[in-house]
């Protein structure tokens, strides 16, 4: 774990992210104008001193919009893989410990549900519930604990044979009792490296969803909604897909890099062990 | 061999049955039926279009016949778009999806092996971090930023290649290139990570103390080792294809099947939203399926285990 305090990328990954996402927390309460204002003297208007990133079709300060896109983005992403961790770790740690038939039944369902794709629950839910945002990204959520579980179970197997799980047993804890007290604590950390790995996917995934028209609707808006309202815009105002399109590939790169340096590291010391 | 091949037969056809029933049950469960948004019908007209979708009968009975219908590639009538049925409209928009999805999976197997086994025979030099520089990009540029900025470099600048729409095959230049990009980067983190492990192994080191030449071991050692992890990646990349795809038509205005999806979703069309999932389920459990069969021949322990479970 030391080594990670002097690698360079990691370093300049973090310290990325954390300026992004203060920018995105304080930046709305600094800026000059209101996300939803309309300015009528700056419709389409380029980047200029008074709006920083210039203006939208509707003459909305697009530096205001772009931030509180980015709260609407980055909360999702944390509530969803908050639900696929509450799923996933509870799952897989069930059934690595009970074993036998129910830890068969409940893989064969994490292997199902990897041959159905995510988008299409996600339309599904469309469908059903009509455009309800925040409940569609719990349904994200919902669908995107399966790697979680299945490294979870691959951990459990491996700690449930150490001598405390034994001793417990012996003195007469029960299954439930040892999976909380016992299992869950051990599994946790690895199951945390593997959240960070998700969170990605599920941003990329309300881009996604939102630029259809499926998610975030107006007024709210998101780093997906203000992409796919700057691609309309992009030959005469560029800049209305630039900077909401750079925040959000930023974003991503930081995410990725953090996450795979953890699964590195917790990977190389876990093989020295 | 054979028992396996079964068992995933198995397994791949309950698994179908399991989505196409899940999202049946789903949809006429779920409140508001396709015919609330529009005004106030007279009863009678109301009672005549639910008789004439079968939508007044029981559930078991309405399920009855859709999975009747759908052995038959039966996908009913479209309830949204008149004079269609979900299988015409799917019959129109499945090819270009297949045609796009097939070009940006060809497009990413090349670029990602190419770039992936390069960075790994040039391991740590600076090339090797220039390459995996590009591909921490690449995984990390959604097609939503990838596909308009293809568009305004090669359609409207440079005026090479068309922006969108469906006029010849240079039309699907941009879009699949769009959606081969964070596939690519993935094959290539893939081949380089494996390449690296076997350069390491031992028959690796003898081969190269006998002096055979770098093609030779690139081409009859290491390559055929590093493209293991791309098989079993390829059924998570079907997927990842299906979901860009989606967005891929919408960006460049192609019509494809996920451009009516999508549609079907905002309107409500019921029918041509199964059929969808219908197609789209298949579609990957087949491709999973295949991908499992190479496996098997290509990877001795599962026949192995096979033939121990078999005696």
């Amino acid at each position: 774990m030391k080594r990670l305090w002097h690698d360079k990328s990691l370093f300049l990954a973090s310290v990325t992210l954390i300026c992004v996402v203060l920018l995105v927390l304080v930046g709305p309460l600094l800026a000059p104008w209101s996300y939803e204002v309309v300015d009528w003297n700056a419709v389409n208007a380029p980047p200029s001193a008074d709006h920083w990133f210039g203006t939208d079709g509707a003459g909305r300060d697009l530096f205001a919009r772009t931030l509180v896109g980015g709260q609407v983005s980055l909360g999702i992403a944390i509530l969803a893989t908050c639900v696929s961790f509450a799923i996933g770790v509870p799952w897989g740690a069930i059934a690595g410990y009970v074993g036998g038939r129910t830890d068969q039944l409940m893989m064969r369902v994490v292997d199902g549900m990897y041959s159905v794709p995510f988008i299409l629950v996600v339309i599904l839910l469309v469908v059903l519930v009509g455009r309800n945002a925040y409940l569609l990204f719990v349904g994200i959520g919902a669908v995107s604990w399966l790697d979680i579980s299945r490294i979870v179970r691959g951990q459990t197997l491996v700690v449930r044979t150490g001598q405390f799980v034994q001793a417990a047993r012996g003195l007469g804890a029960s299954r439930p009792w040892i999976v909380w007290r016992h299992i869950l604590p051990n599994v946790v950390g690895i199951a945390f490296v593997y959240a960070t790995l998700t969170i990605p996917g599920v941003i990329i995934a309300e881009s996604f969803i939102s630029f259809l028209g499926l998610g975030i609707q107006e007024p709210q808006t998101s780093w997906g909604v203000l992409v796919s309202d700057g691609t309309k815009e992009m030959h005469s105002s560029p800049w209305q897909l630039a900077f909401p399109a750079a925040f959000l590939v930023i974003t991503l790169v930081c995410v990725n890099v953090i996450g795979d340096k953890f699964r590195d590291a917790i990977t190389v010391s876990s093989i020295r062990r | 061999m054979s028992i396996y091949v079964f068992k995933r037969a198995a397994f791949t056809l309950v698994t179908f049955v399991v989505v196409v029933s899940a999202t049946f049950f789903l949809l006429r469960i779920a409140p508001g039926g396709p015919f609330d948004s529009e005004r106030q019908l007279p009863p009678e007209v109301e009672a005549n279009l639910l008789a004439a979708y079968h939508l007044d009968e029981p559930l078991y009975l309405q399920y009855l016949r859709y999975m009747g219908n759908l052995v038959r590639f039966d996908l009913g009538p479209s309830i949204k778009q008149h004079d269609f049925t979900v299988s015409e409209l799917i019959a129109a928009g499945l090819p270009v999806s297949l045609c796009l999805g097939a070009l940006a999976l060809l497009i990413a197997l090349t670029t990602g092996v190419a770039i992936g086994s390069f960075a790994a025979f040039r391991h740590n030099s600076w090339l090797d971090r220039c390459l995996s520089a590009t591909t921490t990009l690449g995984l990390a540029l959604p097609p939503i930023v990838t596909g308009p900025l293809l568009v305004l470099l090669f359609a409207v600048s440079l005026r090479w290649l068309p922006a969108g729409g469906l006029d010849s095959y240079l039309s699907f230049v941009l879009p699949s290139v769009a959606l081969a990009l964070p596939l690519a980067a993935a094959i290539a983190k893939l081949v380089r990570g494996a390449c690296i492990e076997v350069m390491d192994q031992p028959h690796v080191t003898t081969a190269k103390a006998k002096g055979i030449s770098n093609v030779r071991l690139a081409f009859h050692h290491v390559l055929p080792a590093g493209m293991i992890p791309i098989l079993s990646f390829l059924g998570p990349a079907s997927a990842a294809l299906l979901v860009g795809s989606l967005v891929i038509e919408e960006v460049f205005a192609l019509p494809g099947l996920g451009r009516y999806f999508v549609q079907g979703a905002l309107n409500r069309d019921y029918t041509l939203v199964m059929g969808g999932v219908v197609v789209y389920a298949l579609l990957i459990l087949i491709l999973n399926f295949v991908v499992d069969l190479v496996y098997v021949r290509l990877d001795p322990r599962i026949r192995i285990e096979d033939q121990a479970a078999a005696s």
